[in-house]
C-alpha cells in the first residue's frame, strides 16, 4: 500500500468574528485508501500531538449521504469528482508530495463559525417557508389510492436526492441557492400530493431564499456540475416558470379566517 | 425499580386500540399550555415533534449536528417493511409481528411489536402523502421488494435510500412546525444529563455547540430518541457524531438500561481498509437480493483472482447451510457464517478479513443495465471507497456493528422508568429482541413518533399540572449544569498526551475483540478489568486542546468517549452475565454445532440495569417475556 | 401593483426581466442586422431602406423610445444584479476552478459595460453624426439622406472598423450566452428539446457577428465602394 506525504493549506479562523487565513501544513504517511475526511483525521493527529489546536470541520455519516460535510477543495466544491462528497472522495485521486487547497464554503449566507465548519441555517429558513406538504399525521388516504407515474415518481426522487449540503451555493460564481431551492421545489412538484400548495410554495420559498442573503442565479451552472447528487439545472427552469406562473396567476393565500364554529 | 411494563389486557389484536380507547385526551386548549421537550430529529425524534406540534404542544426540539435533515436515519438504505400486503404473497400483520418476534430470537416483547405491525400500514400511507417518492411500479402503484429475514415482500423503497427520503418527509413536518411557531428547534446543541426532580423528568441541560455556553430547559416531559451506541466500537456503520452520552446521562438519572449487549453486526460492509479508518460503510442488505456470498472452498484458491476461480471451487455458504433463505438469511446469522469462513483461514482481501459478495449471476440473468438500475448508487458507492468496479470484480463484504437493538427500557406507553422521560427509536430496548431484521428500523422510528407518542404522552400530561412548569433556575437544574461543567473543566485540565480518537480507537479494537460478534466468559472477563484501566489512563493523559465556550470538536468528542468507557463496562457486565445464545448475542459456550443456543428457562426475559452511583456495581433487573402468540421454538432458516 | 413590483425585485423576477430585455434587443438586433445587409443591395436601395426609417414618425418615435426603456431596465437590473452577486460572496476563493461556466458567461458584465459603451460610441456615429460629421446628414441624387455612402466612408477608416469588429465581438460572446440563457431563466426547458436549444446562443451569435461584420469588412476590402468610385 503506497503512502503519500502532503502540503494542505487549510483556512484557520477561530471564530465568526475573527479574520481568518490560509495556513499551510505538512501531513505524512497518507493512505491512498484513506478517504479525504480520513486524511484530515490523520493531519488532526498530527497536529494534537504537536500541541496545535486540530482543525474544525463539519462532516458526521461519512457516507455521502448526510450533507453535513463540506469543503472547497483545490477551488472545487467536495474536490470535484462526479457524484461524490467530501467523505467519499479517496486519497488515490491525490499523488504524493501534492499541495492541496481546503477552504469553507463561500458565501454572504453561509458565516463561516470557525475554520471549516460554516453555518447553513439560510437553508433551513427556505425549507420552513415552504418546502413541505400541509398533511396532518392521521389524515392520509391509503397509499394506493393515488398513483403515480413511475417516471413522475422517479423525477420527484432525482431532485429529492438532494442533501442539503450547499455545494450548489458554493460553486456558484454568484454564490446563489437556486438549485437547491429548485431540488426541494421540483421534488414537491412532481408528485400529485405537492399540487395544491405548488405555486404558494415556489413563491414562499423563492422569497426566503431572497432574503437570506443569496447571490442571483445567471445561469452559470456550476452548480449542476458540483452538485454531488447531480440534480439536474433543469429543476431550476421548472422552479423559474412556477415562480411566474404563482406571480401573474395565482391569487394570494386569504388568511382570512373561514370563521368556523 | 418498577418494570411494569403497564401490557393492555386483551388479545394481541386487539391491545393496541383498547389502550388507545383507554388512554386519557388532553384537551385541546390545555395542550398549547404543555412543553414538551425532543432530543433528537430522526425519524423518531423528528416525526414526534411534528406531530406532538401539530396536535398542539409546545416542543422543544434539539439536535447536535447543524440541520435536523442531518440525523442518522438519513443514512438507512435499504427500505422499510409494512404489512400493506399490496405484494398478495401471504403478508398480513400477522406475519409481519411473527416474523419480527421471531426474528429478535424471541427476546422482544411480544405486545409491542405487534403494535408495530399494525402501525406499520399506517406509516407508508402517510410518508407516501408527504410526498415521500418511493419506488413505483409503470401502473403507478408502489413497489415493493423482499429482505432478509422474510419470505415475502413487504419492503417499500426509495431507490438505496429509503432513510433519506422518509427523514426528508419527516424534516418537511417539522419545518412546517418550526415555521408555524409550534417548534422551537435547536441545531447543533447537545444534551448532557436529565434533570429529574420529584422523580419526574422536566428538562434537560444541553451545550451550545457554536458558543460552548451551557444552558437549561424545562418542561412537562421529555421525550428522547438519540438513536443507538454502535459507536462503542469505535468502528460502525454509524455516522461519526452518534454516541451513548443522553441515554447514559439518563441511566445515571435513574433510568434503567434494557440489554445493553444486545448489538447487531451487520452482514454486508465494506471491509476496513488500513488504521486510519473512521468508519465502517454498509452496502444495503437488499444487495443479497441478487448478490450470491462465497468464499474459496481451499485456502490454496486465496489470493487468485476472483473470476479464475471455477463454480465447483466456490463455496456459497448461505446457500449451503440455509437452503430456504440462503443469501437472505437473518443479519445476525450471515454476519456469524462470515466470521466462521474468516476464522476459517478462507475470507479474502486484506486480512482475510472479508467475503466475496458476487454479482455475476445477477448480471448474466438480468443484464448489467437491469441490476444498474436497482443498485447503481450502491454499486458507485462502492467503486468511489475502493476503486474497484463490482460490475467486474465481486464485492468484498464484512460485517460491521450497525445497529443496538438494546436502550433504555420502557413500558408499552415507551416511557422509561423514570416518570415523564419517553424514549423512542433505536434509543429504546423494545421492539427488536436480541437481533432486528432489515427494514425494520426506519418502521419503528416512524411508528414511535408519528403513531404511538402522541397518544401515550397524552396518557401522561393528562395527570401533568400544566401550571406546573418546572423552574429552569431551580436547585435540580443548577445541580445538572454544575455537574456537567464539572465534566468540562475536567476533561480540559487534564492536560496529558494523547488524544480523544486514540482512546476510542483503543476502547473500539477492546470491545470488538471482547464483546463483538462472538463472546465468551473469558473475554468478557478480560475486558471487565482492561475497560476500568483504559478509563483511568483516559482521565490521566487526554488532552483535549482549545476552551470551553468555543465551538471545539475535541470537546465534544472527549465527552462521548467518556460516557462510551463508562458504558462499555456496562454492555461487556450484561453480557457476561447472560449465559446464552440469542440474535446478535452469540456466546461461544452456548451453541449447537455453530448455531445459537437460546437458554429460554433462565433468560427469557430482559435484563434492565440500574446505576448505583460512581464505583458502585450496577443492579441486574429482570422483565420476564411471555410468548402466548408466537411459540417460543429454535429459529431456523434452514 | 405591488405584486408586481416584488416581483421584479425578487431574484427570479429580476432574472427574467434580463431575459425578456434582453431578447428583445437580440431581436432587435436580428433586424438591425438585416438591415445593414442591405448595404450589399447599392446605394439606392439602403438609402431607400434609411429614408423609410428615418420618415416613419410617430412609430420611429414610439420604437427609439421603447428600445431605450428597454435597454436602460437592461443595464440598470444589471448593475443591481452584479451588486448583489458580489455582496454574496464577501470573501474571495484563493483557489476557485469553475467547470461548467463559459468564458461567455462569467464575462456577462465585462462585455455588457463595454458594448454599452460602444452603443453610445455608435449612435454618435451614425445617428447624432458627431464621430465623422463631415459625413453626416450628406443628400443623395434623390436628396435622401446618404446613408450608404456614410456607412463606405466610415468603415474605409480602419480605426472605425477595428473598433467595430471588437464591439461586435464582444456582443457575440455576450449573446454566446445571454441568446440561449433567457430560456432557462424564462423556463423554457424541456429534456426533449434542451439540448438543441443550448446551442441556440452560440448559433444567433455566430449569424449576428457573421452579418454585422459582412458589409464593414466588404468597404474595407473595397467589395463595397462609393457611388462612382
Amino acid at each position: 500500500m503506497s503512502t503519500m506525504n502532503l502540503t494542505v493549506h487549510v483556512w484557520r479562523q477561530k471564530d465568526a468574528r475573527s479574520p481568518g487565513k490560509m495556513v499551510p501544513y505538512k501531513v505524512s504517511g497518507v493512505s491512498e485508501h484513506a478517504s479525504f475526511l480520513e486524511m484530515l483525521d490523520v493531519l488532526n493527529e498530527q497536529l494534537i500531538d504537536k500541541g496545535e489546536e486540530p482543525i474544525a470541520f463539519d462532516h458526521d455519516c461519512r457516507e455521502g449521504i448526510c450533507g453535513m460535510c463540506s469543503l472547497m477543495i483545490d477551488g472545487r466544491p467536495h474536490g470535484g469528482q462526479a457524484g461524490t462528497t467530501t467523505c467519499q472522495l479517496h486519497m488515490r485521486k491525490f499523488k504524493n508530495g501534492d499541495e492541496i487547497y481546503v477552504e469553507p464554503w463561500r458565501a454572504a449566507a453561509f458565516p463561516v463559525l470557525r475554520d471549516l465548519c460554516v453555518d447553513r441555517t439560510a437553508f433551513e429558513k427556505v425549507q420552513q417557508a415552504g418546502g413541505f406538504v400541509t398533511a396532518n399525521v392521521g389524515s392520509a388516504p391509503d397509499a394506493n389510492s393515488v398513483p403515480i407515474a413511475k417516471e413522475a415518481a422517479d423525477r420527484a426522487f432525482e431532485a429529492a436526492a438532494c442533501i442539503g449540503c450547499g455545494a450548489c451555493v458554493a460553486a456558484c460564481p454568484n454564490g446563489s441557492a437556486m438549485l437547491y431551492v429548485a431540488a426541494k421545489l421540483t421534488h414537491l412538484h412532481m408528485l400529485p400530493q405537492g399540487q395544491p400548495e405548488r405555486l404558494h410554495r415556489a413563491q414562499a420559498m423563492v422569497n426566503a431564499m431572497d432574503a437570506a442573503g443569496f447571490g442571483n442565479c445567471s445561469n452559470h451552472y456550476e452548480c449542476e456540475a458540483a452538485c454531488p447528487k447531480d440534480i439536474s439545472r433543469d429543476t431550476i427552469a421548472l422552479m423559474n416558470r412556477d415562480f411566474t406562473k404563482g406571480t401573474f396567476a395565482h391569487r394570494p393565500r386569504d388568511t382570512k379566517g373561514d370563521g368556523a364554529g | 425499580m418498577n418494570l411494569d411494563a403497564r401490557i393492555p389486557a386483551g388479545p394481541i389484536a386487539e391491545k393496541w386500540s383498547r389502550s388507545k380507547f383507554e388512554m386519557k385526551l388532553v384537551n385541546p386548549a390545555n395542550k398549547r399550555k404543555h412543553t414538551v421537550i425532543v432530543v433528537g430529529s430522526g425519524l423518531a425524534g423528528g416525526a414526534a415533534a411534528a406531530t406532538l406540534a401539530e396536535l398542539g404542544y409546545n416542543v422543544a426540539c434539539f439536535c447536535f449536528q447543524d440541520s435536523p435533515r442531518r440525523a442518522h436515519s438519513i443514512a438507512a438504505q435499504g427500505g422499510i417493511n409494512a404489512a400493506k400486503n399490496y405484494q398478495n404473497d401471504g403478508d398480513s400483520i400477522h406475519r409481519l409481528f411473527y416474523d419480527t418476534v421471531k426474528g429478535g430470537d424471541f427476546r422482544a416483547r411480544e405486545a409491542n411489536v405487534h403494535r408495530l405491525a399494525e402501525v406499520s400500514v399506517d406509516i407508508i400511507d402517510q410518508c407516501t402523502a408527504m410526498g415521500v417518492p418511493f419506488a413505483r411500479e409503470y401502473g403507478g402503484t408502489l413497489a415493493n421488494r423482499s429482505f432478509g429475514g422474510a419470505q415475502v415482500s413487504r419492503t417499500f423503497y426509495a431507490r438505496g435510500q429509503t432513510g433519506q427520503q422518509l427523514l426528508l418527509g419527516v424534516y418537511a413536518g417539522l419545518s412546517r412546525q418550526i415555521a408555524a411557531g409550534k417548534v422551537k428547534m435547536f441545531n447543533r446543541t447537545e444534551m448532557l444529563d436529565l434533570v429529574v426532580e420529584d422523580g419526574r423528568a422536566v428538562g434537560i441541560v444541553v451545550r451550545d455547540l457554536v458558543t460552548g455556553k451551557i444552558e437549561s430547559h424545562s418542561a412537562h416531559a421529555v421525550v428522547m430518541a438519540t438513536g443507538g451506541y454502535g459507536n462503542v466500537f469505535y468502528l460502525s456503520t454509524n455516522a461519526k457524531g452518534c454516541n451513548v452520552t443522553s441515554t447514559y446521562r439518563a441511566y445515571k438519572r435513574g433510568a434503567g438500561f434494557g440489554n445493553p449487549c444486545f448489538t447487531q453486526i451487520h452482514p454486508t460492509c465494506i471491509p476496513v481498509s488500513g488504521d486510519y479508518q473512521s468508519k465502517l460503510t454498509l452496502m444495503s442488505e437488499s444487495l443479497r437480493n441478487d448478490g450470491r456470498v462465497w468464499v474459496p472452498k481451499n485456502k490454496a484458491d486465496i489470493g487468485k483472482r476472483p473470476d479464475q476461480i471455477p463454480d465447483e471451487d466456490r463455496d456459497y455458504y448461505l446457500e449451503r447451510k440455509y437452503p430456504s433463505f440462503g443469501n437472505l438469511s437473518p443479519r445476525d446469522i450471515a454476519s456469524r457464517a462470515a466470521k466462521e469462513q474468516c476464522d476459517d483461514g478462507r475470507g479474502v482481501g486484506p486480512g482475510g478479513r472479508g467475503v466475496y459478495l458476487d454479482f455475476r449471476d445477477a448480471i448474466k440473468r438480468d443484464t448489467e443495465d437491469k441490476v444498474r438500475e436497482k443498485y447503481g448508487n450502491l454499486f458507485d458507492m462502492y467503486e468511489r471507497i475502493t476503486g474497484e468496479n463490482p460490475y467486474k470484480v465481486p464485492m468484498r463484504i464484512y460485517p460491521a456493528v450497525h445497529y443496538t437493538m438494546g436502550g433504555l427500557w420502557v413500558d408499552y406507553n415507551l416511557q422509561s422508568t423514570i416518570p415523564g422521560l419517553f424514549v423512542l427509536g433505536e434509543a429504546n430496548f423494545s421492539d427488536h429482541g436480541a437481533n432486528r431484521l432489515g427494514a425494520s428500523a426506519l418502521m419503528q422510528g416512524l411508528a414511535d413518533g408519528y403513531f404511538i407518542i402522541p397518544y401515550t404522552l397524552g396518557n401522561y400530561l393528562a395527570g401533568v399540572n400544566a401550571a406546573q412548569l418546572a423552574d429552569p433556575k431551580g436547585a435540580a437544574f443548577k445541580d445538572a449544569e454544575t455537574d456537567v461543567k464539572g465534566q468540562i473543566d475536567k476533561l480540559l485540565a487534564i492536560k496529558g498526551k494523547r488524544s480523544v480518537d486514540s482512546f476510542h480507537r483503543e476502547l473500539g479494537t477492546l470491545m470488538w475483540e471482547y464483546c463483538g460478534m462472538a463472546r465468551n466468559k473469558e473475554g468478557l472477563t478480560a475486558a471487565l478489568s482492561k475497560i476500568p484501566e483504559l478509563r483511568e489512563k483516559f482521565w490521566k493523559d487526554l488532552t483535549v486542546l482549545g476552551g470551553a465556550e468555543t465551538l471545539n470538536q475535541s470537546l465534544e468528542k472527549a465527552g462521548r468517549v467518556a460516557d462510551f468507557l463508562e458504558f462499555a463496562e456496562l454492555m461487556c457486565r450484561d453480557a457476561l452475565v447472560r449465559e446464552e445464545s440469542c440474535g446478535g448475542h452469540y456466546r461461544t459456550e452456548h451453541q449447537v454445532e455453530g448455531e445459537a443456543k437460546r437458554d429460554d428457562d433462565n433468560f427469557c426475559h430482559a435484563a434492565v440495569w440500574e446505576y448505583k452511583g460512581a464505583g458502585n456495581e450496577p443492579a441486574r433487573h429482570i422483565e420476564p417475556l411471555s410468548f402466548e402468540n408466537v411459540k417460543l421454538a429454535t429459529r431456523s432458516y434452514k | 401593483m405591488s405584486w408586481f413590483s416584488s416581483y421584479v425585485r425578487s431574484s427570479i423576477g429580476a432574472k427574467q426581466v434580463m431575459a425578456a430585455t434582453g431578447l428583445a434587443m437580440v431581436l432587435f438586433a436580428i433586424v438591425h442586422m438585416l438591415g445593414h445587409l442591405g448595404m450589399f443591395s447599392g446605394q439606392d436601395a439602403y438609402n431607400a431602406y434609411a429614408h423609410f426609417l428615418q420618415t416613419l414618425g410617430g412609430p420611429k418615435w414610439i420604437a427609439r423610445g421603447g428600445l431605450l426603456a428597454v435597454f436602460v431596465v437592461h443595464v440598470a437590473s444589471a448593475m443591481r444584479l452584479v451588486a448583489r452577486n458580489r455582496a454574496a460572496r464577501p470573501v474571495a476563493y484563493a483557489v476557485y476552478k469553475p467547470v461548467r461556466s463559459t468564458l461567455m458567461s462569467r464575462t456577462m458584465a465585462m462585455t455588457g459595460l463595454v458594448l454599452l459603451a460602444f452603443i453610445i460610441y455608435h449612435l454618435l456615429h451614425f445617428t447624432l453624426g458627431m464621430v465623422q460629421p463631415e459625413f453626416f446628414h450628406k443628400l443623395d441624387q434623390a436628396g435622401r439622406y446618404d446613408a450608404y455612402s456614410m456607412f463606405v466612408r466610415g468603415f474605409q477608416n480602419v480605426g472605425i472598423f477595428a473598433s467595430y469588429l471588437v464591439a461586435i465581438l464582444l456582443l457575440s460572446l455576450h449573446l454566446g450566452h445571454g441568446a440561449s440563457s433567457w430560456l432557462q431563466s424564462l423556463g423554457l426547458r424541456h429534456p426533449k428539446y434542451s439540448p438543441k436549444l443550448d446551442k441556440l446562443g452560440p448559433a444567433i451569435s455566430l449569424i449576428l457577428f457573421l452579418g454585422y461584420m459582412a458589409p464593414p469588412t466588404a468597404v474595407l476590402l473595397g467589395l463595397i465602394k462609393l457611388p462612382g468610385a
